[in-house]
């Protein structure tokens, strides 16, 4: 990360904060809402798994044409 | 391009829009096409001042819109070549009268009725009602871009809002590309900028002083044909293409080395 105020490569530092920028900006979602969605859903999901790991990852992904949400949350050996 | 009507956007303020409209309007006319160039940045004249014309304005816009002359008396002849004409915006910031139903039967009549081959139409920044209205008459679009992260955010943004009104041939046009950067890896590359954005390119142009030297003076630098590596010549190579032509995308040179891999990106298409 702090390679960011390095004199090396700023190009893939601009390009990978682009793409995470504009997949919001196409959601229309802001990354603190996002967030938000992330702690909403885990309420739901440890109903179901109660020992569901609480570091789990959402994102928001391009394919193609269209915007994908994304979770991906692993199951420990208690709950699979 | 088949876009009669092609507007010239960009979201972000200052990455060129009317420099393009300019540039590729004189090469198109130069080229043998009947051009009109519309400034539609009411109360922010200035395609008049890049083109040397600004002498010569009597009416604008928003005369024509409120019928205080005819639409021909507001055409700006170019000095330099015959096939170009200008349509000013009026220096007062008066937009009452701006409306998308006026902007489109201004460019039908441009077209049907005064014979024009291309009408290109330099948008407003912004993603109001200017820049609405702009494209309301535009059936193409080209959207200008720096390699710089909140250009190419503000371009996503238009080319969601150019999608929206069902424009179909929307093209890219990166400008102001500095190579030595782009060697160094300090710059967005073209293949980067259009992997992001997702639409067809039509011109890569260089950073080049001459741009300034020639707006300076109001002569755009497209019409100086000694201009072929840099700026002018990428201008030009944009006017072909919106006319058509299979031109291949030139390699752009840095002190020292060749910029490979734009001819081994372009080269084919």
């Amino acid at each position: 990360m702090f390679r960011l105020f390095g004199r090396k490569r700023s190009r893939e530092s601009v390009k990978e904060r682009l793409k995470l920028v504009l997949s919001y900006d196409r959601a229309k979602l802001s990354p603190g809402r996002m967030e938000q969605l992330k702690q909403e859903l885990m309420v739901v999901i440890v109903k179901y798994f109660p020992a569901a790991e609480k570091d789990y990852d959402v994102r928001l992904e391009q394919h193609g044409d269209r915007m994908v949400f994304t979770a991906d949350l692993p199951l420990s050996s208690a709950d699979a | 391009m088949n876009a009669r009507a092609i507007v010239v956007t960009s979201g972000k303020g200052g990455v060129g829009k009317t420099t393009t409209t300019a540039n590729v309007g004189a090469a198109l006319a130069r080229q043998g096409e009947r051009v009109c160039v519309i400034d539609t940045d009411v109360g922010l004249r200035n395609l008049d001042v890049v083109m040397g014309l600004e002498g010569r304005v009597v009416f604008d816009l928003i005369d024509v819109f409120e019928g205080r002359c005819r639409l021909r008396q507001a055409l700006v002849k170019d000095k330099r070549v015959d096939s170009l004409h200008l349509l000013p915006a009026s220096q007062t910031n008066d937009k009452s009268s701006l409306s998308e139903a006026r902007m489109q039967e201004t460019v039908r009549r441009l077209v049907e009725e005064e014979g024009f081959d291309r009408v290109l139409i330099d948008s407003p920044a912004g993603i109001e009602s200017g820049f609405q209205t702009a494209a309301s008459a535009a059936d193409g679009a080209m959207v200008v871009v720096n390699p710089e992260v909140s250009s190419v955010r503000d371009a996503d943004r238009i080319i969601g809002l150019l999608e929206a009104r069902e424009i179909q041939d929307v093209r890219l046009v990166v400008n102001r590309i500095r190579p030595e950067m782009v060697k160094r890896g300090d710059m967005l590359e073209v293949e980067d900028v259009l992997e992001i954005l997702g639409i067809k390119l039509i011109g890569i142009v260089p950073e080049d002083e001459r741009i300034l030297v020639s707006t300076n003076v109001g002569s755009p630098a497209a019409l100086e044909e000694n201009s072929r590596n840099g700026a002018g010549g990428a201008f030009r190579d944009i006017a072909k293409r919106v006319r058509g032509e299979d031109v291949p995308y030139a390699q752009l040179t840095v002190p020292g080395g060749f910029l490979t891999g734009l001819r081994r990106l372009f080269g084919g298409s």
